[in-house]
Protein backbone atom coordinates (compact mmCIF):
# COMPACT_ATOMS: atom_id res chain seq x y z
CA UNK A 1 0.00 0.00 0.00
CA UNK A 2 1.07 3.30 -1.03
CA UNK A 3 1.07 6.43 1.68
CA UNK A 4 1.58 9.96 0.22
CA UNK A 5 3.38 12.07 2.30
CA UNK A 6 1.96 15.01 2.31
CA UNK A 7 4.69 17.71 1.61
CA UNK A 8 3.86 20.32 3.47
CA UNK A 9 5.28 23.07 1.91
CA UNK A 10 6.74 22.45 -1.64
CA UNK A 11 10.90 21.98 -1.22
CA UNK A 12 12.94 23.93 -3.10
CA UNK A 13 15.37 21.49 -5.17
CA UNK A 14 18.70 23.06 -4.47
CA UNK A 15 17.81 23.24 -0.49
CA UNK A 16 21.49 21.89 0.37
CA UNK A 17 23.24 24.40 -2.03
CA UNK A 18 20.74 27.35 -0.56
CA UNK A 19 21.58 26.39 2.94
CA UNK A 20 25.92 26.39 2.40
CA UNK A 21 25.24 29.80 0.27
CA UNK A 22 23.10 31.30 3.39
CA UNK A 23 26.65 30.21 5.77
CA UNK A 24 28.87 31.35 3.51
CA UNK A 25 26.95 34.53 2.90
CA UNK A 26 27.21 34.69 7.15
CA UNK A 27 30.61 34.36 7.00
CA UNK A 28 31.06 37.55 4.60
CA UNK A 29 28.91 39.67 6.61
CA UNK A 30 31.09 38.75 9.60
CA UNK A 31 34.21 40.16 8.09
CA UNK A 32 32.23 43.26 6.47
CA UNK A 33 33.03 41.71 2.99
CA UNK A 34 30.26 42.60 -0.04
CA UNK A 35 30.90 39.17 -2.54
CA UNK A 36 29.45 40.02 -6.20
CA UNK A 37 28.55 37.15 -8.20
CA UNK A 38 29.33 37.25 -11.65
CA UNK A 39 28.11 35.95 -14.43
CA UNK A 40 28.50 35.87 -18.45
CA UNK A 41 28.86 33.64 -21.33
CA UNK A 42 32.52 32.93 -22.23
CA UNK A 43 34.22 35.38 -23.69
CA UNK A 44 32.32 38.42 -22.93
CA UNK A 45 34.88 39.86 -20.29
CA UNK A 46 34.75 38.77 -16.87
CA UNK A 47 38.20 38.69 -16.07
CA UNK A 48 38.79 41.73 -18.12
CA UNK A 49 36.49 43.89 -16.04
CA UNK A 50 37.61 42.84 -13.08
CA UNK A 51 41.04 43.55 -13.38
CA UNK A 52 39.62 46.94 -14.69
CA UNK A 53 38.17 47.30 -12.12
CA UNK A 54 40.78 46.55 -9.43
CA UNK A 55 42.55 49.54 -11.28
CA UNK A 56 40.23 51.78 -11.28
CA UNK A 57 39.80 51.06 -7.37
CA UNK A 58 43.11 51.26 -6.25
CA UNK A 59 42.74 49.43 -3.24
CA UNK A 60 39.55 51.29 -1.60
CA UNK A 61 37.91 48.65 -1.57
CA UNK A 62 40.47 45.93 -1.02
CA UNK A 63 39.56 43.48 -3.87
CA UNK A 64 39.38 39.83 -3.63
CA UNK A 65 38.62 37.66 -6.47
CA UNK A 66 37.29 33.53 -6.96
CA UNK A 67 37.81 32.50 -10.33
CA UNK A 68 35.86 29.93 -11.30
CA UNK A 69 36.81 27.81 -14.79
CA UNK A 70 36.57 24.61 -15.79
CA UNK A 71 40.01 23.65 -16.17
CA UNK A 72 43.45 25.90 -16.17
CA UNK A 73 44.85 28.82 -14.07
CA UNK A 74 44.92 31.08 -16.73
CA UNK A 75 42.74 33.72 -15.55
CA UNK A 76 43.72 33.35 -12.08
CA UNK A 77 47.32 34.07 -12.83
CA UNK A 78 45.73 37.30 -15.16
CA UNK A 79 44.36 38.17 -11.68
CA UNK A 80 47.29 37.59 -9.53
CA UNK A 81 49.33 39.86 -11.41
CA UNK A 82 47.56 42.57 -10.13
CA UNK A 83 48.07 42.05 -6.84
CA UNK A 84 44.83 40.91 -5.64
CA UNK A 85 44.57 38.13 -3.60
CA UNK A 86 42.72 35.23 -5.77
CA UNK A 87 42.08 31.69 -6.01
CA UNK A 88 41.35 29.16 -8.78
CA UNK A 89 38.01 26.96 -8.56
CA UNK A 90 38.43 23.93 -11.49
CA UNK A 91 34.89 22.46 -11.42
CA UNK A 92 36.32 19.28 -14.01
CA UNK A 93 33.54 19.94 -16.20
CA UNK A 94 31.27 21.25 -13.98
CA UNK A 95 29.28 24.21 -15.64
CA UNK A 96 28.71 26.35 -12.96
CA UNK A 97 29.81 27.31 -9.45
CA UNK A 98 28.09 25.72 -6.38
CA UNK A 99 28.09 27.11 -2.83
CA UNK A 100 30.29 24.37 -1.46
CA UNK A 101 32.97 25.04 -3.91
CA UNK A 102 32.38 28.70 -2.68
CA UNK A 103 32.90 27.70 0.16
CA UNK A 104 36.18 25.75 0.28
CA UNK A 105 37.73 29.27 -1.71
CA UNK A 106 36.86 31.13 1.29
CA UNK A 107 38.58 29.49 3.76
CA UNK A 108 42.29 29.99 1.01
CA UNK A 109 41.58 33.50 0.80
CA UNK A 110 43.22 36.30 3.80
CA UNK A 111 39.61 37.62 4.33
CA UNK A 112 40.66 40.22 6.59
CA UNK A 113 42.26 41.98 3.80
CA UNK A 114 39.30 41.84 1.50
CA UNK A 115 36.49 44.37 1.20
CA UNK A 116 35.24 44.03 -2.13
CA UNK A 117 34.83 39.79 -3.43
CA UNK A 118 34.23 39.00 -6.70
CA UNK A 119 33.03 35.42 -7.81
CA UNK A 120 33.93 34.80 -11.57
CA UNK A 121 31.56 31.92 -12.29
CA UNK A 122 31.47 29.72 -15.27
CA UNK A 123 31.41 30.85 -18.89
CA UNK A 124 27.35 30.04 -18.89
CA UNK A 125 24.09 31.63 -18.73
CA UNK A 126 22.07 28.81 -18.00
CA UNK A 127 23.22 27.06 -14.67
CA UNK A 128 25.34 29.16 -12.62
CA UNK A 129 21.22 31.11 -12.60
CA UNK A 130 19.63 28.97 -9.65
CA UNK A 131 22.51 28.62 -8.07
CA UNK A 132 23.10 31.15 -4.98
CA UNK A 133 26.65 31.48 -3.59
CA UNK A 134 26.18 33.65 -0.45
CA UNK A 135 26.94 36.89 -3.21
CA UNK A 136 25.24 39.68 -2.31
CA UNK A 137 24.94 41.13 -5.52
CA UNK A 138 24.07 39.46 -8.80
CA UNK A 139 25.87 40.75 -11.85
CA UNK A 140 25.34 39.45 -15.51
CA UNK A 141 27.71 40.86 -18.10
CA UNK A 142 27.68 40.72 -21.69
CA UNK A 143 28.99 42.04 -24.95
CA UNK A 144 27.94 43.70 -28.25
CA UNK A 145 29.37 41.06 -30.50
CA UNK A 146 27.01 38.37 -28.85
CA UNK A 147 23.96 40.27 -30.07
CA UNK A 148 20.91 42.37 -28.26
CA UNK A 149 18.66 39.23 -29.00
CA UNK A 150 20.06 37.44 -25.52
CA UNK A 151 16.66 37.65 -23.43
CA UNK A 152 14.83 35.58 -25.70
CA UNK A 153 16.96 32.77 -25.39
CA UNK A 154 18.37 33.14 -21.50
CA UNK A 155 15.04 34.99 -20.57
CA UNK A 156 15.78 33.59 -16.52
CA UNK A 157 19.19 35.09 -15.94
CA UNK A 158 17.86 38.75 -17.27
CA UNK A 159 15.30 38.40 -13.96
CA UNK A 160 17.74 37.54 -11.21
CA UNK A 161 20.44 40.47 -11.73
CA UNK A 162 20.88 43.61 -10.33
CA UNK A 163 22.97 44.95 -12.96
CA UNK A 164 23.73 44.10 -16.32
CA UNK A 165 26.89 45.36 -17.89
CA UNK A 166 27.34 45.55 -21.80
CA UNK A 167 31.40 45.28 -22.28
CA UNK A 168 33.00 45.80 -25.91
CA UNK A 169 30.78 49.11 -26.41
CA UNK A 170 34.02 50.25 -29.15
CA UNK A 171 32.54 47.67 -31.22
CA UNK A 172 28.80 48.99 -31.30
CA UNK A 173 29.72 50.62 -34.93
CA UNK A 174 30.71 47.64 -36.30
CA UNK A 175 28.10 44.95 -34.81
CA UNK A 176 23.94 45.10 -35.21
CA UNK A 177 23.63 45.00 -31.36
CA UNK A 178 20.32 47.26 -30.65
CA UNK A 179 20.74 49.08 -27.47
CA UNK A 180 17.44 50.85 -27.35
CA UNK A 181 15.56 47.14 -28.09
CA UNK A 182 17.70 45.24 -25.89
CA UNK A 183 17.37 48.23 -22.98
CA UNK A 184 13.12 48.18 -23.92
CA UNK A 185 13.53 43.78 -23.11
CA UNK A 186 15.45 43.85 -20.09
CA UNK A 187 13.81 46.56 -18.30
CA UNK A 188 10.26 44.72 -19.41
CA UNK A 189 11.63 41.69 -17.35
CA UNK A 190 13.46 43.65 -14.35
CA UNK A 191 12.43 47.06 -14.30
CA UNK A 192 14.99 47.62 -11.38
CA UNK A 193 17.94 46.37 -13.06
CA UNK A 194 20.86 48.56 -13.85
CA UNK A 195 22.33 48.93 -17.13
CA UNK A 196 25.89 49.42 -17.55
CA UNK A 197 27.45 50.03 -21.16
CA UNK A 198 30.88 50.36 -21.09
CA UNK A 199 34.05 49.04 -22.65
CA UNK A 200 37.09 47.58 -20.63
CA UNK A 201 39.22 48.28 -23.63
CA UNK A 202 39.26 51.68 -23.96
CA UNK A 203 37.79 52.21 -20.15
CA UNK A 204 34.77 54.34 -21.94
CA UNK A 205 32.09 54.09 -18.89
CA UNK A 206 33.78 52.10 -16.31
CA UNK A 207 33.73 55.02 -14.00
CA UNK A 208 30.02 54.57 -13.67
CA UNK A 209 30.06 51.03 -13.28
CA UNK A 210 32.44 51.60 -10.33
CA UNK A 211 30.03 53.81 -9.18
CA UNK A 212 27.24 51.85 -9.09
CA UNK A 213 28.92 49.17 -7.64
CA UNK A 214 30.65 50.97 -4.36
CA UNK A 215 27.02 52.98 -4.36
CA UNK A 216 25.48 49.35 -3.88
CA UNK A 217 28.02 48.22 -1.45
CA UNK A 218 27.43 51.27 0.77
CA UNK A 219 23.65 50.79 0.52
CA UNK A 220 23.59 46.87 0.93
CA UNK B 1 24.26 21.02 -18.14
CA UNK B 2 23.67 21.22 -14.38
CA UNK B 3 21.65 18.73 -14.76
CA UNK B 4 23.27 15.46 -12.55
CA UNK B 5 24.11 18.52 -9.41
CA UNK B 6 20.28 18.92 -9.60
CA UNK B 7 19.09 15.07 -9.90
CA UNK B 8 21.79 14.65 -7.04
CA UNK B 9 20.14 17.07 -5.23
CA UNK B 10 16.47 15.78 -5.90
CA UNK B 11 17.58 12.24 -4.28
CA UNK B 12 19.26 13.39 -1.32
CA UNK B 13 16.23 15.62 -0.59
CA UNK B 14 13.64 12.70 -1.33
CA UNK B 15 16.10 9.97 0.51
CA UNK B 16 16.33 12.36 3.41
CA UNK B 17 12.34 12.84 3.69
CA UNK B 18 11.93 9.25 3.29
CA UNK B 19 13.95 8.23 5.68
CA UNK B 20 12.60 10.82 8.53
CA UNK B 21 9.07 8.97 7.56
CA UNK B 22 10.81 5.63 8.25
CA UNK B 23 9.87 4.53 4.87
CA UNK B 24 10.91 1.17 3.23
CA UNK B 25 10.88 2.44 0.13
CA UNK B 26 10.11 5.68 -2.01
CA UNK B 27 8.04 5.32 -5.20
CA UNK B 28 7.59 7.79 -6.89
CA UNK B 29 8.91 11.87 -6.89
CA UNK B 30 6.69 14.57 -8.31
CA UNK B 31 8.31 17.96 -9.38
CA UNK B 32 7.08 21.23 -10.66
CA UNK B 33 9.61 22.99 -13.37
CA UNK B 34 8.90 26.02 -14.82
CA UNK B 35 9.85 26.48 -18.55
CA UNK B 36 11.90 29.07 -17.90
CA UNK B 37 14.12 26.73 -15.59
CA UNK B 38 16.70 25.93 -17.98
CA UNK B 39 15.79 21.91 -16.70
CA UNK B 40 15.91 18.98 -19.61
CA UNK B 41 13.80 16.37 -18.40
CA UNK B 42 15.63 13.59 -20.41
CA UNK B 43 18.74 14.45 -19.12
CA UNK B 44 17.52 14.50 -15.30
CA UNK B 45 15.69 11.29 -16.25
CA UNK B 46 18.92 9.41 -17.41
CA UNK B 47 20.95 10.57 -14.06
CA UNK B 48 18.26 9.67 -12.06
CA UNK B 49 18.42 5.95 -13.05
CA UNK B 50 21.68 5.88 -12.75
CA UNK B 51 22.34 7.60 -8.95
CA UNK B 52 19.45 5.91 -7.94
CA UNK B 53 20.50 2.63 -7.75
CA UNK B 54 21.00 0.75 -4.47
CA UNK B 55 18.96 3.15 -2.49
CA UNK B 56 15.58 3.52 -0.98
CA UNK B 57 14.62 5.19 -4.73
CA UNK B 58 15.77 2.05 -6.68
CA UNK B 59 12.32 1.83 -8.28
CA UNK B 60 11.04 5.21 -8.11
CA UNK B 61 9.47 6.84 -10.98
CA UNK B 62 9.91 10.65 -11.77
CA UNK B 63 7.30 12.59 -12.98
CA UNK B 64 7.30 16.26 -14.06
CA UNK B 65 4.89 18.82 -13.86
CA UNK B 66 6.30 21.23 -16.94
CA UNK B 67 4.30 25.29 -16.21
CA UNK B 68 4.74 26.80 -19.45
CA UNK B 69 5.87 30.76 -19.17
CA UNK B 70 3.59 32.98 -18.84
CA UNK B 71 3.83 37.26 -18.40
CA UNK B 72 1.87 39.72 -16.43
CA UNK B 73 1.83 43.04 -18.20
CA UNK B 74 3.02 45.77 -15.70
CA UNK B 75 1.09 48.55 -18.08
CA UNK B 76 -2.23 46.85 -18.17
CA UNK B 77 -2.32 43.91 -16.11
CA UNK B 78 -2.94 41.92 -19.07
CA UNK B 79 -1.84 38.49 -18.85
CA UNK B 80 -0.14 36.26 -21.82
CA UNK B 81 2.65 34.05 -22.70
CA UNK B 82 5.65 34.97 -24.40
CA UNK B 83 5.81 34.25 -28.22
CA UNK B 84 9.19 33.67 -29.69
CA UNK B 85 10.43 36.96 -30.55
CA UNK B 86 7.88 39.25 -29.46
CA UNK B 87 7.18 39.52 -25.97
CA UNK B 88 4.74 42.73 -26.18
CA UNK B 89 1.73 43.12 -24.31
CA UNK B 90 -1.04 41.88 -26.98
CA UNK B 91 -3.13 43.91 -25.76
CA UNK B 92 -1.46 47.82 -25.15
CA UNK B 93 1.95 46.72 -27.22
CA UNK B 94 4.12 47.56 -24.07
CA UNK B 95 7.18 45.74 -23.71
CA UNK B 96 6.90 45.09 -19.91
CA UNK B 97 5.72 41.59 -19.03
CA UNK B 98 6.80 40.71 -15.53
CA UNK B 99 7.56 36.86 -15.53
CA UNK B 100 3.96 35.06 -13.22
CA UNK B 101 5.18 31.56 -14.78
CA UNK B 102 7.81 29.56 -16.18
CA UNK B 103 10.66 29.59 -13.06
CA UNK B 104 9.14 27.17 -10.90
CA UNK B 105 11.94 24.76 -9.56
CA UNK B 106 10.77 22.68 -6.91
CA UNK B 107 9.87 19.17 -5.49
CA UNK B 108 5.91 18.84 -5.22
CA UNK B 109 5.73 15.40 -3.59
CA UNK B 110 7.27 12.35 -2.64
CA UNK B 111 5.27 9.10 -2.21
CA UNK B 112 6.67 6.08 -0.12
CA UNK B 113 5.43 3.09 1.41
Amino acid sequence: MTNNIAVIESIPILRANDQVAQDNRALLDSRDIFAVNIMASPGAGKTSLILRTIEALRDTPRVGVIEGDVASRVDAEKIAKSGAPVVQINTQGGCHLEATMVSQALKKLPLNDIDLLFIENVGNLICPVEFRLGEHCNVMLTSVPEGSDKPYKYPSIFTVVDAIVINKIDLLPYCDFNLPAFRELVLGLNPQVQILPLSCRTEKGVSAWTRWLLETMQTS
Amino acid sequence: MHELAVTQSILDIALSEAEKANAKQITSIHLVIGDFAGIVDDSVHFYFDFIKQDTLAQDATLSFRRIAARFRCRVCDTEFAPRDQDWSCPSCDAVAGEVIAGREFYIESIEIE
